[in-house]
């Protein structure tokens, strides 16, 4: 069975990449493929890499406040590009009252502060399987 | 890292076989090692003979006097206390100006002001990037007009500020001494801080636009624009908290902070300005994290090897070149979303680590910082944190209270020693500038980051609140929610501003920064230029970009 291949991005013009990094690592210790994208990308970049890479998940990380704009748009180029089964998780400084918001545009998982790597890891196991199987 | 072995004395000895041993077969200690936030090995007990050849003039010294460990003030706090300083920015200028109204009411002794990410990033709001992202992360500052707004009513002569910018820092510091001008200040003695601190921005932060090279020429030009126009303005504050808060360890902050510190002193030199023209007016800015000793030992060594190095490897002549002046920011890092309420002591105990090592300045984060912008309560309880300390703990009486401690000296004398080996590594390298190149300190953070994270899955590390003491349903607290009007007023504005201003004049100034930057002129006479032509941040950098190109890193995980 192959690999789960999963899209670490960093969105926006926010450097802080502790987070994205250190999940990166903490996703192909356990077992996944991990493309680290890099910083300062567009939705439009990030849903090529996700094309180009044939990723099942999409990892977002932000922390800058611009998760409104970014994620929707991230979800619509997906679709448009036929894309509607990549699992798409974003972790960050999320206030609570997006949480519903960013699910109902599509998000899977929300992963605030805090979270356990393994919780995270655990998550995209779970949920990405089917699309992985099904390739 | 294991603490060294040392000989011991005979009457140590004796207790260990005496009273230790035995202590320790009747109940064994709680864990097998003991080791700080940094993952740094701490013994059970420190004595004389952990610091042997201990030397107190040569290591410490008397208050005042090289190399200035206990501190470089004679009478410590009993003078003047440390400038309390609460970094704010959000929103519009007009949002920002009513908070800095606010502190300065509160009883804060000076600003500090929070850009936004397309500011920081030298993108005006109608960049593409900077969608989403206008006066959400600080204040979005697009043009002089912007900056007259940001100070209508605070007297720029009479206040210090503080501005975290760092690559487009040359045009902010521009706008800020032409409102200063326009208010009827005088540059000579004008004072605050530009951070202006391009490594850690390659290193941690990576809030950077060109490549280290050109963005060190923007670093000298202000220097030496300063040492002739605005001497009492400290050109840099070279940063160890970004590093930090990146994962770096204690001892990595700290090593990597003076050696970037070495390279401006280096490259400052290189340009031909006198290392006493420039040296004193450069500052530091440090991390306060959670393991208590070990930070206030960071401070302590900080200040002595900055000290033995402008002597000794630049032969500083002047004292004032020798002296580290520093501020603190509690660890943001530190903070959590679950129970924010114990972030208040978190910040608290930081900040006593802050004030104990000598701290010129400091910052004390909000209990909320780990969901969003402070709330104006928020910010309120943490000034208020600082002036407890300052006020009524009776720890700002005495200088350096904790020398003498052979717990606080050993910490002190390992993490120095440990500074010098990583000073050895880089130097090998040819500096700190092809060491970021090489992606060298980039890799040693990570690595820090990655096993701190590890240590905290295995609860080797105890979060209160997050992997241990964790606590179901609690009731969300009230938090500040930055809406859109700012992105569409700061776009509005921008369009008005290309309407009205004199766009023949901007370009002429914009063409002369451009054959400045290509050529060796000081940067800084054009950048004065377009900012008094209202030329936006946007418009500065790209002119830069156009010369210089932008800079990309190889990412790695």
């Amino acid at each position: 069975m192959r690999k789960i291949r999963v899209v670490i991005a960093k969105p926006g013009l926010d450097g802080h990449d502790r987070g994205a990094k250190v999940i990166a690592r903490a996703l192909r210790d356990a077992g996944m493929e991990v493309i680290y994208t890099g910083l300062r990308q567009t939705p439009e970049q990030i849903v090529s890499a996700t094309l180009q890479e044939d990723a099942d998940v999409v990892g977002l990380s932000i922390l800058s406040g611009a998760h409104m704009h970014i994620c929707p748009r991230v979800m619509e180029l997906l679709r448009e590009r036929g894309l509607d089964d990549v699992l798409v998780v974003v972790g960050g400084i999320i206030p609570d009252v997006d949480v519903p918001k960013l699910k109902e545009a599509g998000i899977a998982g929300v992963f605030l502060p805090g979270t356990p790597m393994q919780e995270i890891a655990d998550f995209i196991a779970g949920h990405a399987r089917q699309r992985v199987e099904q390739i | 890292m294991t603490p060294r072995t040392r000989d011991l004395s005979p009457s140590r000895a004796r207790w260990e076989r005496e009273v230790l041993q035995p202590a320790l077969r009747k109940g064994p200690e709680r864990q097998p090692a003991f080791t700080t936030v940094s993952g740094r090995e701490v013994a059970g007990l420190y004595t004389a003979d952990d610091l042997p050849g201990f030397d107190y003039t040569r290591e410490l010294n008397d208050p005042g006097a090289f190399p200035y460990t206990r501190g470089i003030h004679a009478t410590g706090y009993r003078g003047k206390r440390w400038t309390m300083r609460q970094f704010a920015g959000f929103g519009t200028p007009e949002q920002t100006n009513a908070r800095y109204k606010h502190i300065l009411e509160a009883g804060g002794t000076g600003l500090s002001v929070a850009f936004d990410l397309p500011t920081l990033m030298g993108r005006d709001p109608d960049h593409p990037l900077s969608l989403g992202e206008v006066g959400k992360c600080g204040v979005n500052i697009t043009s002089l007009a912007d900056m007259e707004r940001l100070f209508d009513g605070i007297r720029l002569g009479d206040i210090t500020t503080s501005m975290t910018i760092n690559s487009p820092a040359a045009m902010i510091f521009a706008m800020y001494l032409v409102v200063a001008e326009k208010q009827g200040a005088d540059w000579m003695t004008l004072s605050g801080t530009i951070q202006n601190d391009i490594l850690k921005e390659f290193i941690a932060q990576k809030e950077y636009i060109y490549a280290p090279r050109p963005s060190m020429r923007l670093i000298t030009d202000i220097f030496g624009f300063c040492a002739r126009e605005v001497p009492k303005w400290n050109t840099i504050s070279v940063s160890g908290y970004h590093i930090r808060e990146a994962g770096a360890t204690a001892l990595q902050e700290l090593a990597f902070t003076l050696r970037d510190g070495i390279e401006y002193v280096q490259y400052g030199i290189d340009a031909g300005i006198d290392v006493d023209a420039f040296a004193p007016r450069i500052s530091f800015f440090f991390n306060a994290h959670n393991d208590f000793f070990e930070e206030i030992a960071k401070y302590r060594a900080a200040r002595r090897i900055w000290a033995e190095v402008m002597r000794d490897r630049f032969k500083a002549r002047d004292e004032r070149s020798w002296k580290l002046r520093f501020h603190t920011q509690t660890a943001g890092v530190s903070l959590t979303a679950q129970q924010p309420y114990n972030n208040v002591v978190r910040t608290a105990l930081q900040a006593l680590a802050g004030v104990l090592g000598g701290t010129n300045s400091l910052h004390t984060n909000s209990l909320d910082e780990a969901l969003a912008l402070p709330t104006e309560h928020a910010v309120t309880v943490a000034l208020r944190t600082q002036q407890v300390i300052a006020h009524e703990s009776g720890v700002a009486d005495v200088v350096d209270p904790l020398a003498g401690s052979y717990f606080v000296e050993t910490l002190t004398r390992d993490l120095r020693e440990g500074a010098l080996q990583y000073f050895e590594t880089i130097d090998g390298m040819g500096g700190m500038v092809p060491a970021i190149e090489h992606g060298y300190p980039q890799r040693e953070v990570a690595e820090s980051a990655y096993k701190f994270q590890q240590a905290v899955e295995r609860k080797e590390k105890i979060i209160v609140g997050v992997n241990e003491f964790v606590q179901e349903d609690e009731p969300p607290i009230p938090i500040l929610y930055i809406d859109e009007t700012t992105a569409e007023q700061q776009l509005s504005r921008l369009v008005e501003l290309r309407r009205t201003r004199d766009n023949d004049a901007v370009a002429r100034a914009l063409d002369r920064l451009r054959a400045a930057a290509a050529g060796r002129d000081n940067t800084m006479y054009p950048l004065l230029e377009c900012v008094r032509a209202y030329a936006t941040v946007g418009e500065m950098c790209d002119a830069l970009r156009e010369v210089w190109g932008e800079w990309e890193e190889e990412p790695v995980i």
